[in-house]
């Protein structure tokens, strides 16, 4: 038990994470799919800025009666991530919408019948 | 002044050309600053691989932050081959791409397919000079997202859907990628590829590291379309427009793989991944069952894009067969067929897309009698599938070469029967095309030949694939020392 309480913070990321994937991986309407995609990559993340927190550290900004410092490298990084996934959701909704005009829907079982008549 | 930056100028020239290609105004301004990069693009590939040659290795640490602590860029002599196959693919198909794009994509949206291209070529080359794990990813996701982007521009309106299941697929493999650079930074506490390998065999028993291999290698598994993780594959290349198809079938898997190589081989060290993980036996079967079942589905195709997508499975399987032996003539095998492979695939796509350009034909009995009407489209298509099927005097034959040396060194039996077959399935795939192109009569008389813009750097391909196939000398002594340099001491 003390296990799992230590380490929540991973089990939450791998609940997100799976979460994310089952609503990906499921054959279905596409903005679900951005959406799990987008659940995704911020249970990633979250895993990210778990890790980078130092026990009894303080928020990363020099002050003189600070020792212990929390990891600021993970969060910068995580910054970077998130612009990456940001442009991603914006690409495959931008996407979403030329499929919608295209073929005037957007579940994919749909859409592929549509393709397979001709 | 130039000389010591030049790795840095591979990266930030066509990430600069891009929004000057996406701002001017009509294609064709666009397309010149596109075609004039990639050739600079080109120039300073080739001046890095003859500086490595000399020098073995050179190294960049970005806006002067030294390594490990800062981003480094690091070539030697196995990513200085991988950057020049790319810049000299896209030196290769943006000349091609000028008239082929004006059919193929709608004339508004010619200086953002650019400018894409540009983004996706600068994406490709960081991912090849980076030594920064989180880097790579940041590249791998340019390049990604702009390939999602140049795959959407194709004719049909399938080409969406398919861009939209590579970006999910994508996006799941770098993901992974991300994951597993999450994990191994914070067992070790570093990004730099050289400090990492240093430090992974110091907690290489820990559960963490081997989860951070199984992401990493599962991630890059996606984006290297290694069997069964190839789904996304085949409608991306097929729905794209023909020079993308031709672009990203020589360049992007290519990359991927270069890629995997550097994490099995450089980062985490071929001990641990083929000692105390047993990936050999999972990457060999994965790879016999790519190059097989690729193969067969290419043979079932009525599509010709399609078919020349599924060959591309297959073709991995043998580039990850090589990895797979882990041997150092295992590594110098995959990376001559990741060269070879490149040349082929980029003539063949480009053949392809004359005659889609000329007459819109993508399904194979729809090639009745174009041996006649396209002649030289199709003699290209011709000598670049025999390349494909492994005849001697063409670049495939060498790289099958080096690939059964490897195998029988090891006493693969069975791998050298699969090499065999594999052959001959794509000898069954390309032949059926040539007989109908040349053996079927066809019923329009107005098709004529492409225009002498595809034709030429169709034909350039082609030829290299001939001379590279004779000369083998340079590229085999440059997969050589790639090989001893990832099997033996590392970056």
């Amino acid at each position: 038990m003390s296990l799992v309480i230590a380490h929540y913070n991973y089990l939450l990321v791998i609940f997100l994470m799976m979460c994310g994937f089952y609503m990906v991986l499921g054959r279905g309407n596409l903005v679900r799919q951005v959406i799990g995609l987008n659940i995704f990559q911020t249970s990633v993340f979250v895993f990210y800025i778990s890790i980078s927190y130092v026990d009894g550290g303080a928020v990363p900004i020099a002050m003189s009666d600070v020792e212990v410092y929390a990891n600021p490298l993970p969060h910068v990084l995580i910054l970077t991530a998130i612009v990456v996934g940001v442009a991603t959701t914006a690409l495959a909704l931008a996407l979403v919408v030329r499929i919608k005009a295209a073929y005037d829907s957007i579940e994919e079982d749909d859409i592929l019948e549509q393709d397979a008549g001709r | 002044m130039i000389a010591e930056h030049l790795l840095v100028l591979l990266v930030v020239l066509p990430l600069m050309a891009a929004p000057i290609a996406f701002l001017l105004p009509g294609g064709r301004w666009s397309w010149l600053v596109a075609t004039l990069t990639s050739w600079a693009a080109l120039g300073l590939a080739i001046a890095i691989l003859l500086r490595v040659m000399a020098a073995g290795e050179l190294s960049y640490a970005l806006g002067g932050w030294a390594p490990p602590w800062g981003i480094e860029y690091r070539v030697d002599v196995f990513n200085a081959l991988v950057a020049l196959i790319v810049a000299a693919m896209a030196a290769a198909i943006l000349p091609y791409a000028l008239a082929s794009v004006e059919r193929d994509v709608a004339a508004h949206n010619h200086n953002s397919f650019y400018a894409a291209f540009l983004l996706a070529l600068c994406g490709l080359l960081g991912i090849t000079l980076t030594a920064d794990v989180f880097n790579l990813f940041v590249f791998l996701e340019i390049s990604s997202l702009s390939s999602y982007l140049l795959v959407s521009q194709g004719r049909d309106r399938a080409a969406l859907l398919a861009a939209f299941r590579y970006l999910v697929m994508g996006t799941i493999g770098a993901t992974f990628l991300l994951v597993g650079i999450g994990l191994l930074y914070a067992m070790t506490g570093t990004l730099n590829m050289p400090d990492l390998a240093q430090r992974i065999p110091e907690v290489q028993n820990s559960r963490a590291v081997h989860t951070a291999f199984a992401f990493i290698v599962v991630g890059l598994g996606i984006k290297l379309a290694v069997f069964p993780l190839h789904q996304w594959l085949p409608d991306a290349y097929a729905q794209a427009p023909a020079a993308v198809s031709a672009f990203l079938a020589a360049t992007a898997t290519k990359v991927a793989l270069y890629v995997l190589a550097r994490f099995l081989f450089t980062v985490f060290g071929a001990e641990f991944s083929f000692g105390v993980l047993p990936l050999k036996q999972i990457l060999l079967p994965l790879a016999v069952a790519g190059v097989l079942v690729g193969s067969v589905l290419a043979i079932l195709q009525t599509d010709i894009k399609r078919m020349l997508a599924y060959s591309s499975v297959a073709q991995v399987g043998y580039m990850v067969l090589g990895l797979g032996l882990a041997s150092a003539a295992g590594i110098s095998a995959a990376t001559l067929h990741l060269f070879n492979h490149a040349l082929m695939k980029a003539a063949l796509f480009m053949a392809v897309g004359c005659v889609v350009w000329q007459c819109g034909a993508t399904r194979i009995e729809q090639y009745a009698g174009l041996g006649r009407r396209m002649p030289w489209t199709m003699a290209g298509f011709v000598l670049a599938g025999l390349s494909l099927v492994g005849v001697p005097l063409t670049v495939g034959f060498i790289s099958k070469w080096y690939l059964f040396v490897a195998a029988i060194a090891q006493q693969a039996w069975l791998l050298v029967a699969v090499l065999v077959a594999g052959s001959l399935l794509a000898l069954v795939y390309i032949g059926r095309v040539v007989e109908v192109a040349y053996f079927r009569a066809g019923a329009d008389d107005r098709v004529q030949e492409a225009p002498w813009t595809m034709l030429l750097p169709l034909w350039l391909m082609v030829l290299a694939n001939i001379y590279f196939g004779i000369h083998a000398r340079f590229t085999v002594g440059l997969a050589e020392r790639a090989g001893a340099l990832l099997w033996g001491t590392g970056l």
